[in-house]
């Protein structure tokens, strides 16, 4: 009720980055969308680059800063800061990967595609709903939801690995398809790494609300 | 031009810090309430402000910082002729507020003192009734009409945030309130008059934290009608309060800026070992 001041600015500070991350997500579903839909314009236009996101980047750090030297936060609201200011960095990094992909996209398009491809669209989706849901469980202060994002980790490796099984055998058998191989591996690459930083938001969730720091498997990550 | 500011306390380190007498980037600042060029005070032999100049922004929160001594308390009273009533001051260089110099012949002091209010450190109720207290000021401008004390009492009370906790016992004593409802009835009689600009020194440091969470936040509000200037010996709180803050020490002005930038990353050796507590 009162420190009205620093209530809104830190309101504020909950949108910026609540707005940064539905960008980000929109790039990611839209690179996505460019490599199944085979729409090459798409493509291009995220690979343009991202300087909405890494405008917003800078304005949130600065917002992190400012609040942490004026209004000397303690408890939950430190930790919110802190979580920002690395959830900041999570979501550019997120970011470059939808850039990364769409990258990789325009290199497979020319030529015909490689099939099946049935694993990277099912790794988009778990990814995609990962970062969703990481999201989501910072605006509604949801350990439970960030600790089901930090399980589906698991399946989003396996699916990474699979690919790479599957693509292996083709370009042993076809030294043609050598170059679409390689660039679907690393687009399954990037997704895995955005799955990585969306366990990375979750973490950060889990310490925002409970105080427990469960990277690095420090604490049972899996609840009983 | 460089001079030599002083000595650290504990390390007897000489410290050389270019101190300019600067204003605090002209550029920067829109509407200048209070326009000081060149002040110098000296208490008797004691010369304790050296050549000060800087403007005070209009409607907006300038915090003056620096240790016991440095001379922000001494510059504040200049604003509204206080110094008036210590012997043996001497004052030079002009101070204007709102173009009116205070310090000229001509001008009238009861009149700087309406536009120029002031809150203290320990809040000093008159021995009469809420009312009264709000009052006192238009009351002895003249004015007496029910009407107008009524209306002007029930504006500075919501103004200082305290309509509500009293509205209902406006005649009881102004000395059986709380210490933080004191210093916000304090504020109320010093709105009361319409001033331009109020003038506040220290004024939380004898409250608990709670009734100076109250007195911060409306000092966030006022702002939006007056221009305050608080001279603060806590950092923090200037930190949370002040738009612009000057740092002094040992009688001058090392460093004014805006507080966002004086706090995260100040220009001068001396704030920044002042502001992260290396010593002072």
């Amino acid at each position: 009720m009162e420190r009205h001041h620093f209530e809104d600015e830190l309101q504020v500070l909950k949108q910026r980055l609540l707005g940064m991350g539905a960008l980000v997500e929109d790039r990611v579903h839209q690179a996505v969308t460019a490599l199944i839909e085979r729409r090459l314009g798409l493509a291009e236009q995220i690979a343009g680059g991202d300087q909405e996101v890494n405008e917003l980047q800078i304005e949130i750090d600065d917002r992190c800063l400012k609040l942490l030297a004026l209004q000397q936060p303690m408890a939950t609201d430190l930790r919110l800061i802190t979580a920002a200011m690395k959830i900041n960095a999570d979501l550019e990094r997120i970011g470059d990967q939808a850039v990364n992909i769409a990258q990789n996209v325009i290199k497979i398009l020319p030529q015909p595609p490689l099939r099946p491809t049935i694993d990277i669209p099912r790794m988009a989706q778990i990814t995609q709903s990962m970062t969703r849901d990481s999201l989501d469980a910072f605006v509604k202060k949801d350990a439970v939801l960030a600790r089901k994002v930090l399980k589906r980790d698991d399946e989003v490796d396996q699916l990474k690995d699979q690919v790479f099984r599957v693509l292996l055998t083709y370009m042993m058998a076809d030294p043609g398809t050598i170059e679409r191989a390689l660039s679907l591996i690393l687009i399954s690459r990037n997704l895995e790494r955005i799955a990585d930083h969306a366990t990375n938001i979750a973490e950060d969730v889990i310490f925002l609300v409970e105080a427990k720091d469960v990277r690095h498997h420090h604490e049972e990550r899996v609840t009983p | 031009m460089s001079q030599e500011v002083g000595t650290v306390p504990d390390t007897g380190l000489r410290i050389k810090t270019e101190v300019k007498a600067r204003e605090a980037g002209a550029a920067e600042i829109r509407d200048a309430d209070i326009v000081i060029k060149h002040v110098n005070l000296s208490y008797g032999e004691n010369h304790v402000l050296h050549d000060i100049t800087m403007d005070i922004e209009d409607r907006r929160v300038s915090a003056l910082i620096g240790p016991s001594g440095c001379g922000k308390s001494t510059l504040l009273r200049c604003f509204n002729r206080m110094n008036d009533l210590i012997d043996d001051v001497r004052i030079s260089g002009t101070i204007k507020v709102k173009g009116l110099d205070v310090n000229a012949a001509a001008t009238d002091v009861i009149e700087v003192r309406r536009r120029v209010g002031m809150v203290f450190q320990k809040s000093n109720p008159f021995p009469k009734s809420i009312y009264e207290n709000v009052v006192y000021g238009l009351r002895i401008a003249g004015i007496n009409d029910k009407a107008t004390l009524d209306e002007a009492c029930e504006r500075s009370l919501k103004g200082a945030a305290l309509w509500d906790e009293v509205k209902d016992r406006l005649n009881e004593s102004g000395l059986g309130l709380s210490g933080g409802q004191m210093q916000r009835l304090c504020i109320a009689r010093a709105i009361a008059v319409e001033p331009e600009i109020v003038l506040m020194d220290e004024p939380c440091s004898s409250l608990d934290p709670i009734a100076t969470v109250k007195i911060e936040e409306l000092i966030y509000d006022l702002k939006a009608k007056y221009t305050i200037v608080i001279v603060t010996h806590n950092l923090q709180q200037a930190a949370r309060v002040s738009d612009r803050t000057a740092f002094f020490w040992l009688g001058r002005l090392v460093e004014y800026g805006p507080t966002a930038d004086m706090f995260t990353k100040p220009r001068e050796k001396l704030t920044e070992d002042y502001i992260t507590g290396r010593f002072g």
